[in-house]
């Protein structure tokens, strides 16, 4: 037996891989996005449109753009924090640090919405000091907020850690000795050689937090025009038996996935393109 | 010197998003706008039958009182509803598919006083409701009634009586059936003399169920899941349904797609309400809490059941030729057959039950 290399494979197996890989692709990815756009277009521009002349679309929409707005920030600071004391520090318990940020992406999202209802639910660890305070956490905005960060907090952290890891600390360290200040050299120096890869980790990281279905709808309450988002809306309309409207909810969820995967193939790009250690500060150019 | 650009960008970035959070975190407040929120907390087919009566009750408390009403809308799963005010969701209002789900708010959690069902006429249930087939049109295999659901080749759609109240009626309409067929008359039930017969009749009856739910292909979760699967996906032959959700499926998808058909015998299913004690103190509000359930058993309240399919308990309040509609059958009810729904619950749909039994098969 000869080892051949990896590129000789006799024509028909290329072909065969190649055609399995497409019909997948066409199965499970394009047609079930064709169909969204397809049903909801079904009666027209007007009625598509129509969908989102409805309240609780609406307070849906706002409801999943203010959750966005809070969970991708959070996870920011997060995944910094995170990604710094991993990459640039030793300390004891690092690995297990490491594995417990992995860990909202090994839990089913259910789980993840029982664990706050387990806390915060009137029976919960918290419940009865929550209600003596008149503070409601699940099934309202803060438990809904809170979930969502829990299912997003992976996506920042695993996206700078092997990136700064692998840049390591002597960029940092000519700054300092060339006398920048803590602050400066974050701004100057770290943040630059990883806004590509923290992109990349923002957009992953808003994309679940939009979409995110499971863990928001145990937490949710489902209270029409108030702890709705997005995906949950999408199930009620499409419950009532308003399928355009369902749909054309959907539509806007299908869109966020484009836009995240053009967003995703153009940083890939740069990243790859782009030299990762750029001019360092003082460089004269 | 691109990376000071780039800088530059950053932090006008972090300022921007700085500036969303805040002016979220400000703006959430100030939604608790003046007059009064309730939160009815609901099963799944009623949300037609809410969205107008909220309406009319909003019209008419701002007409009696100046004071103007929102009224929130929560729909799922009967027990899976329960179960959320057990943890927490502030319901100020309960309409759930069964009392038992009601008792279990009451007995799991102390927000509600056990002897909720007695504070409202009709054992606090202001309409009620029925279980029915819906058949593909034409009704091509020929089914007229529960037995029918036997012959070969019939696929029957009901949710999961874990999970779905309407699912557990669908279960105890189908058994009361089919003792009603071995008996011939259910007072036997209740005459010790009878007891050998009754528990052979019983025999019957859960081999009877148990045949059933060997047909059902797909047990959804809720009521309108399984129509959904049934008119929208095209699986099954006959749908158990609510009536009033068989009759909603039927006008909002088409009368050329679905015929309902009326069995001769079925269960009498109890829709019940109640206030949420320990929330309305809470929040304020169980003045208008009282009120809004008490204005379901008025004409206007009534007449909007019936428009939504449900039964009125007051026929006499309601315009016949609004109750033409529903058809007359014989119809039994959960104390006179199962004694209860406390019992029921035990024995048949509890862990370990019968239908625990009957589904592992």
């Amino acid at each position: 037996m000869s080892l051949r290399p990896a590129t000789a494979e006799p024509r028909w197996v290329r072909t065969l891989l190649l055609t399995i890989t497409m019909l997948f692709l066409a199965a499970f990815l394009v047609t079930p996005l064709v169909a969204v756009f397809t049903e909801a277009l079904r009666k027209g521009v007007a009625a598509y449109f129509a969908g989102f002349d409805d309240p609780a679309v609406r307070s849906a929409i706002k409801l999943t753009l203010l959750t966005a707005g809070i969970a991708v920030p959070v996870n920011v600071v997060f995944g910094l924090a995170a990604a710094w004391s991993v990459a640039k520090f030793e300390f004891p318990g690092k690995s297990l640090l490491t594995t417990l940020i992995d860990l909202p992406l090994a839990v089913s999202p259910v789980v993840s919405g029982l664990i706050y209802v387990l806390v915060f639910g009137l029976n919960g660890w918290l419940g009865p000091w929550l209600k003596a305070h008149d503070l409601q956490v699940i099934f309202a905005v803060p438990g809904i907020v809170l979930a969502t960060v829990f299912v997003t907090l992976p996506f920042v952290a695993r996206e700078l850690i092997p990136l700064m890891q692998e840049q390591g600390t002597e960029d940092e360290e000519s700054a300092l000795t060339l006398g920048a200040s803590g602050w400066q050299t974050f701004w100057r120096v770290t943040l630059p050689n990883i806004r590509w890869g923290l992109l990349y980790g923002v957009i992953l990281c808003n994309a679940r937090a939009m979409g995110e279905f499971g863990a928001v709808s145990v937490v949710s309450g489902h209270i029409r025009g108030k702890t709705n988002t997005v995906p949950l809306q999408v199930e009620i309309l499409y419950n009532e038996y308003n399928f355009v409207a369902a749909f054309a909810v959907a539509s806007l969820l299908a869109m966020l996935a484009l836009v995240t995967l053009a967003a995703k193939s153009f940083i890939e790009w740069r990243m790859t393109s782009a030299p990762a250690s750029p001019a360092v500060p003082g460089d004269p150019t | 010197m691109w990376y000071r650009h780039g800088m530059k960008n950053w932090r006008s970035l972090a300022i921007v998003g700085l500036a969303v959070i805040c002016a979220v975190g400000t703006a959430a407040p100030a939604r608790a706008g003046k007059g009064v929120t309730l939160l009815n907390v609901s099963y799944d087919p009623t949300r037609e039958l809410y969205r107008e009566y909220n309406d009319a009750f909003a019209a008419h408390w701002k007409q009696e009182t100046g004071q103007v009403l929102t009224v929130d809308q929560s729909h799922g799963g009967s027990g899976k509803q329960a179960r959320g005010v057990i943890d927490g969701l502030q319901a100020d209002i309960v309409t759930l598919a069964l009392a038992y789900d009601i008792d279990a708010i009451a007995s799991h959690s102390k927000l509600l006083a056990p002897e909720w069902q007695t504070r409202l006429p009709h054992n606090s249930a202001p309409y009620t409701s029925t279980i029915v087939f819906l058949v593909r049109k034409g009704n091509p295999k020929g089914i007229r009634d529960w037995g029918d659901l036997l012959k070969p080749g019939v696929e029957v759609i009901t949710p999961n009586p874990k999970t779905s109240g309407g699912a557990r009626w669908n279960y105890l309409a189908a058994w009361a059936w089919a003792l009603k067929r071995e008996l011939g008359d259910l007072n036997k039930l209740d005459d010790p003399k009878q007891a050998a017969a009754v528990a052979a009749a019983q025999a019957k009856a859960k081999a009877f169920v148990g045949e059933l739910f060997k047909r059902v292909p797909v047990l959804d979760s809720g009521a309108r899941g399984s129509t959904n699967t049934f008119v929208q996906r095209g699986i099954g032959d006959v749908l158990l349904a609510w009536e009033n959700e068989a009759f909603l499926a039927v006008n909002e998808l088409g009368p050329d797609k679905v015929d309902i058909i009326v069995p001769s015998l079925s269960i009498l299913a109890e829709p019940t309400v109640a206030v949420v004690d320990a929330n309305v103190d809470a929040h304020g509000t169980r003045k208008v809490a009282e009120a809004y359930l008490q204005w379901l058993y008025s004409p206007t309240g009534q007449r909007l059941a019936a428009k939504h399919f449900y039964r009125p308990v007051s026929v006499d309040m309601v315009d016949p030729a609004l109750l033409k509609r529903f058809p007359a059958l014989e119809l039994v009810t959960i104390d006179q057959v199962f004694g209860g729904w406390k019992v029921a619950q035990k024995t048949h749909f509890d862990d370990g039950g019968v239908f625990d039994a009957i589904y592992a098969k």
